[in-house]
């Protein structure tokens, strides 16, 4: 822009070209400042995984004992046990919410119709530490009536962190599953009842098949969320219910070590996996 | 292809002795009725009233069309047949029997949708075989149905392929078998061939009229194209702003319209202005604005000095040169526009300052007099027999 005002006209060509050629500089040092940002961290991390020494700070040698002490670490078993507990439940359970929460807000018109969408919604925007505490208060509150008016001796655990990561995962389930939804041909709900077809078998060999691609992108979705969560689980743990995340973060308070790159490194690929995988579904047309 | 062609006939037809191809046996018209509308209304929830007051008998076997322009009622009187719409009032009898609040999956009648409504996630085979599944008809006895019905349609060997490897022909024949394995009583056919180009549109109309005449089931058929309704059709519902404006044949509705605006749907028309002069028996004189009077034959003629229009074909028309020794012609005009069509050519005459005539003359050896067209501003008589011509009051 400034530029503009300074040079002589005569100099449009080559001026214009110049400035093509620093937007495109722009935009590749853009292109290369986000990759290294973004990942040369994550590059070191599983670079060190391998490394042989002890130290973070040099390079001794290419090894797998990181990964094979890993696997024999007792504490990183029950952590990766206590996590996928969680995630397949929370998955389980947030895909069945969300796709019912999808069918309900595409299929049906009623009265709090644009409340409860907004509700629905509001895990996805509100601040994770926000969740996180609103739940640790609401499931002392439960405690303390349950034990009061039942007799009911509840504490955190591996239940609190699922109903946790249920309460945040069914909303992003539903945003895709209604994507699809939204462009469901009805007419092949109508030619299925045409044919013979029940509400119920309509919904069983027509609409839920055809929405497959979605539940699972969803539900890939929701694993990946409940896999990798610290702040909520965190906040809503008990005794003995360590999942993966906590149990890194207890190990890198106690300093930074090798093991603790190969196990971040293997979370980092299960995730990848999963949410390549969620994307493909979501692109996948059966039409 | 074991089954010889004859035995598939058998295999979807309703029955040896019903299912004739309207060769021999009973009329269709007297045959029992298939599908009764009493009064059908249908009132949407803005207030729009799509379906008005509609009565229509169809008999069995009968390729009964519902033909207009769209947005005048026609699929969704087919859509409450079918079931997926509830009349406001008035009544849906399918073999004499009320459906009332019957759902679509417990009527006794197939659809083939517009856009075909595959299911595409399903192959060929699954597509046809899901109504028979739906109500749980043994294996074996599925796979032969499914074979004939492919057979009927001739998409032997495309049972393993999806809806999306198929063209657009093929989809639609999909959509037949998937519909015509079921048996229905009643066929309903929501503008199935509206997605296909004009030449396999030719080609699918007259295969399906024979599919129709080998199958005998009745088929209830929503069209806005009038030669489509006109080729098919044993019968053709008009219909127009939820209303049904006539009933009748092809020839019935081609050349004996009962309103204006059938006579301007159906074919071409030309409508002429004027008042009723005389009333004889069987016989009204009409004084045409710019004053020509004209005798035109008339079943109910209306009494005197009331307005009508008399509605003429283009092509009932004769036209010849206003010097010419057969020119005692009906109407006087000139020539105004000429336009050659290879096989006919159109003249446009101008016979008052505000009406123009459209002529439709068959390009024969007699009409075109050595090759000659009739030049721009020749003085012409027109002239047309006294059937030709229709009387409207509205």
């Amino acid at each position: 822009m400034t530029s503009e005002a300074t040079m002589p006209s005569a100099l449009v060509l080559p001026k214009r070209r110049w400035r093509v050629s620093f937007g495109w500089l722009a935009l590749y040092l853009n292109v290369v400042l986000a990759f290294v940002f973004l990942y040369a961290p994550i590059v070191v991390m599983s670079i060190f995984s391998f490394n042989a020494s002890r130290q973070m700070q040099v390079w001794m040698g290419f090894t797998l004992d990181w990964y094979v002490r890993m696997l024999h670490d007792e504490r990183v078993r029950i952590a990766a046990q206590n996590s996928l507990i969680v995630a397949l439940v929370s998955t389980l359970v947030s895909t069945v919410i969300g796709t019912l929460a999808a069918m309900a807000l595409e299929r049906t018109r009623f009265r709090v119709k644009r409340l409860y969408e907004g509700a629905m919604y509001l895990p996805i925007i509100v601040p994770e530490i926000v969740m996180a505490i609103a739940l640790l208060v609401f499931f002392n509150l439960a405690f303390t009536w349950l034990d009061r008016l039942f007799g009911l001796q509840l504490n955190f655990g591996l239940g609190t962190i699922t109903i946790a990561h249920i309460a945040f995962s069914f909303p992003f389930v539903a945003v895709v599953v209604r994507a699809r939804l939204a462009d469901f041909d009805r007419t092949l709900e109508q030619a299925a009842q045409d044919l013979g077809a029940t509400d119920w078998q309509t919904f069983r060999y027509i609409t839920l098949p055809l929405l497959m691609p979605g539940i699972i992108a969803g539900a890939l979705l929701a694993f990946t969320l409940s896999i990798d969560d610290f702040v909520i689980t965190f906040f809503n743990a008990g005794v003995g219910s360590t999942t993966l995340p906590l149990e890194i973060y207890g190990r890198v308070r106690r300093g930074i070590t090798p093991d603790v790159n190969a196990l971040s490194t293997v979370m980092l690929l299960a995730s990848i996996v999963l949410v390549l995988g969620s994307l493909l579904l979501q692109r996948r047309r059966t039409a | 292809m074991s089954t010889s062609g004859i035995e598939l006939t058998v295999g979807l037809t309703r029955s040896a002795t019903q299912g004739e191809t309207g060769m021999g046996g009973m009329r269709p018209l007297e045959r029992p009725i298939d599908v009764e509308l009493v009064e059908l209304t249908k009132v949407f929830d803005n207030g729009v009233v799509a379906v008005d007051r509609v009565s229509l008998q169809i008999h069995q076997g009968e390729f009964f069309s519902l033909l207009g322009p769209s947005g005048c009622g026609k699929t969704t009187t087919l859509r409450m047949i079918a079931g997926f719409e509830h009349p406001t009032s008035g009544e849906v009898l399918i073999e004499g029997r009320p459906m009332g609040n019957t759902p679509p999956f417990r009527r006794n009648v197939n659809t083939v949708f517009q856009n075909y409504a595959l299911f595409p996630h399903m192959t060929v085979y699954d597509n046809v075989a899901f109504g028979l599944r739906m109500k749980r008809i043994p294996r074996d006895e599925i796979a032969r149905r499914v074979r004939e019905a492919l057979q009927l349609v001739r998409l032997q060997g495309f049972e393993e392929r999806y809806p999306r490897q198929l063209s657009g022909g093929q989809q639609q024949r999909v959509a037949l078998a998937r519909a015509l394995v079921n048996r229905p009583r009643v066929l309903l056919l929501d503008e199935p061939l509206g997605a296909l180009d004009l030449k396999l549109r030719k080609e699918m109309q007259l295969e399906l009229k024979h599919l129709q005449m080998t199958v005998g089931i009745t088929f209830i058929y929503v069209t806005h194209d009038q030669e489509e309704a006109l080729t098919m059709s044993d019968r053709i519902a008009v219909m127009n702003a939820g209303r049904v404006l006539q009933v009748g044949t092809p020839v019935e509705i081609y050349e004996r319209p009962s309103s204006r605006f059938v006579a301007d749907f159906i074919g071409e028309s030309n409508f002429l202005r004027g008042r009723v002069t005389e009333v004889g028996p069987g016989e009204v004189t009409v004084a045409l604005d710019g004053g020509f009077p004209i005798s035109v034959r008339c079943d109910q003629p209306p009494a005197r000095g009331t307005e009508v229009t008399v509605a003429v074909r283009p092509e009932k028309i004769r036209i010849a040169p206003a010097e010419a020794p057969e020119a005692n012609g009906l109407v006087r005009g000139r020539v105004e526009e000429v336009i050659y069509i290879g096989t006919d050519t159109f003249y446009v005459v101008r016979i008052t300052d505000e009406t123009v005539v459209r002529v439709r003359s068959q390009n024969d050896r007699n009409r075109l007099d050595g090759g000659q067209l009739l030049p721009v501003g020749t003085p012409v008589s027109l002239d047309w027999a006294p059937d030709a011509a229709r009387v409207l009051t509205e």
